[in-house]
């Protein structure tokens, strides 16, 4: 059984109009596609394919045109009030740009404390302690539970996000280029507890990335989107071989880390 | 906010000096009125009526006798009051309407913000002497009408700050974090929306001071005995030429206090306004 799901699920934006109709503007295209338990899963796709648009529809934050997201095999349209609330437990997101990310007039505490307080009842103590607790597993101190936003940076206020993302212990994250702006070091810090959280509670990641080398090393499944449509679904291999022309030219375009392995066309 | 206001006050220059110092004079007599007035506001003395200003009398007396300086005291805590309730009504029904607006979009922002257009088509002063027309005379009919005709301008900007804020992640993230509507909105939103606002507001103040006293001095709003400003300018037309000062002291309170609202709200928004902040170089 798949965790979460979408089936033909088209997406597109109308511009509301009192007079006739609107005109819609196309972003996705029968899309389909399953995330199980436990899996490792990476889109990849240019600027403006519409991966964080489809991210978006995952996680309920707006309903498709047509088709459906299911969550647990129930269509998020039929979820009942506690149902939902099941599902912002099961599924988090990290956002790409962390300041964007965060209400400016609340201290990390509260940024933290939120899911804590609306998904998992935790009261004042206890949530202070799994704030605590939440921070310093993303390696964060406790004093900067009192912080405001501008006070830290960019890469600190990025695991601030994650912090939050794992607060409710959810089974599945979307994380959208949530690790690309942090350093190497703090990169594998991430990445090694994502997979330690993953051997002990089978927590499922959705990877948004550019990042070629992460979906080697850390996924099992690649998919590759173009213009609004999944074009390829394949299993990761070592190294990666991805078989569609668009898939391709994603990879080309990335240099390699090495200069030793750019091939020089003579 | 003490440290605030006196930072705000090392870098006013001395116009905004005067006014903010001007408007605590206001304040302070709108508060104190009744312990201030040297005479009773409306005690009627026919023998000295249209007295020159003399030492009991600082600034004379009107046409039945009343102490002009005792009036506008009074008439101060009026004026103020009206306005404060005014305002408050305006950023009630503005930030509701608005708010539900640019939340809900779609097609209950369409309906919503047409019936707003209606409201932004008419004249002010025009909308609000028919609502007037329609309520009543009196002070409360008045604050109500002036609301009513003020509220529309509020709710276009609340909805466009809510629609530039409703889609931005951190709003997303707090979805995510399973907020209710009703909580993004007092939590998230609010704080974001009501700095840009509390400027517009000072901006407004003189405007609405002006409106209320416009009002009353029509006839339509305090009605007679009571000091307001407006209410002297109207009893003191009769004596224009006989007793100018009669006039002049209404006028000059309502000015002072006027230019001091408009000054200070430049100032505050020439300090909240990032983009402004951007120009000068700050």
């Amino acid at each position: 059984m798949s965790l979460l799901a979408a089936r033909g699920v088209h997406h597109g934006y109308r511009r509301f109009s009192l007079v006739g109709a609107g005109r819609v503007t196309p972003v996705l295209e029968s899309v389909d596609l399953d995330i199980a338990p436990g899996e490792t899963l990476a889109l990849l796709g240019r600027s403006g394919c519409g991966k964080s648009t489809l991210s978006r529809l995952l996680v309920g934050l707006e309903t498709p045109t047509s088709g459906e997201v299911r969550f647990e095999d129930r269509p998020l349209q039929n979820l009942a009030k506690t149902q939902w609330q099941a599902l912002r437990r099961s599924v988090q997101m990290v956002f790409q740009d962390p300041l964007g990310a965060v209400n400016p007039r609340a201290r990390v505490a509260e940024i933290i404390g939120e899911p804590l307080e609306h998904l998992c009842e935790l009261k004042g103590t206890a949530r202070r302690d799994r704030v605590v607790e939440l921070l310093e597993a993303v390696g964060l101190d406790a004093g900067d539970a009192d912080k405001y936003p501008q006070q830290m940076s960019g890469g600190q206020l990025q695991r601030v996000c994650i912090a939050r993302a794992l607060a409710p212990r959810p089974k599945l994250i979307i994380l959208d280029e949530a690790v690309s702006n942090l350093d190497l070091h703090l990169q594998i810090r991430m990445l090694s507890l994502f997979e330690q959280l993953q051997r002990e509670h089978e927590v499922a990641y959705l990877f948004i990335t550019h990042d070629l080398r992460l979906v080697e090393r850390f996924c099992s499944r690649v998919v590759v989107m173009e213009a609004g449509r999944i074009v390829e679904n394949t299993p990761v291999t070592r190294p990666l071989r991805l078989t569609t022309h668009e898939g391709r030219a994603l990879q080309d375009a990335v240099l390699p880390a090495l200069p030793s392995q750019m091939r020089i066309a003579h | 906010m003490l440290r605030s206001v006196s930072d705000f006050w090392q870098d006013a220059g001395w116009p905004v000096r005067g006014a903010m110092l001007m408007l605590v004079v206001l304040i302070l007599a709108a508060a104190l009125g009744p312990w201030l007035t040297p005479h009773d506001p409306n005690a009627v003395d026919l023998v000295n009526r249209l007295q020159s200003p003399s030492l009991s009398h600082w600034l004379g007396t009107d046409h039945l006798g009343r102490d002009i300086l005792s009036r506008l005291i009074a008439g101060a805590g009026v004026s103020l009051g009206s306005v404060a309730v005014t305002m408050s009504l305006m950023l009630l029904l503005g930030i509701t309407i608005g708010g539900t607006a640019g939340f809900l979009g779609g097609r209950a922002d369409q309906v919503i913000m047409r019936l707003t257009d209606i409201f932004l088509t008419f004249p002010t002063l025009v909308l609000a002497l028919f609502l007037i027309g329609m309520l009543g005379t009196g002070l409360v009919n008045v604050i109500v009408a002036i609301a009513l005709s003020h509220w529309a301008w509020y709710a276009r900007i609340v909805r466009s700050i809510v629609l530039s804020l409703k889609h931005r992640n951190f709003i997303h993230a707090a979805r995510l974090a399973g907020v209710s509507r009703l909580r993004l909105f007092t939590r998230h939103l609010l704080p974001a929306i009501l700095s840009p606002l509390l400027v517009l507001a000072s901006l407004d103040v003189g405007h609405i001071m002006l409106h209320v006293s416009g009002l009353s001095f029509l006839g339509l709003g305090v009605s007679a005995p009571t000091p307001e400003w407006g209410v002297m300018l109207s009893d003191a037309r009769q004596y224009v030429w006989t007793e100018p000062l009669l006039l002049f002291w209404p006028g000059l309170a309502l000015l002072l206090s006027v230019m001091s609202f408009n000054l200070l709200g430049d100032a505050v928004r020439d300090r909240l306004d990032p983009h402004l902040q951007l120009e000068l170089g700050h």
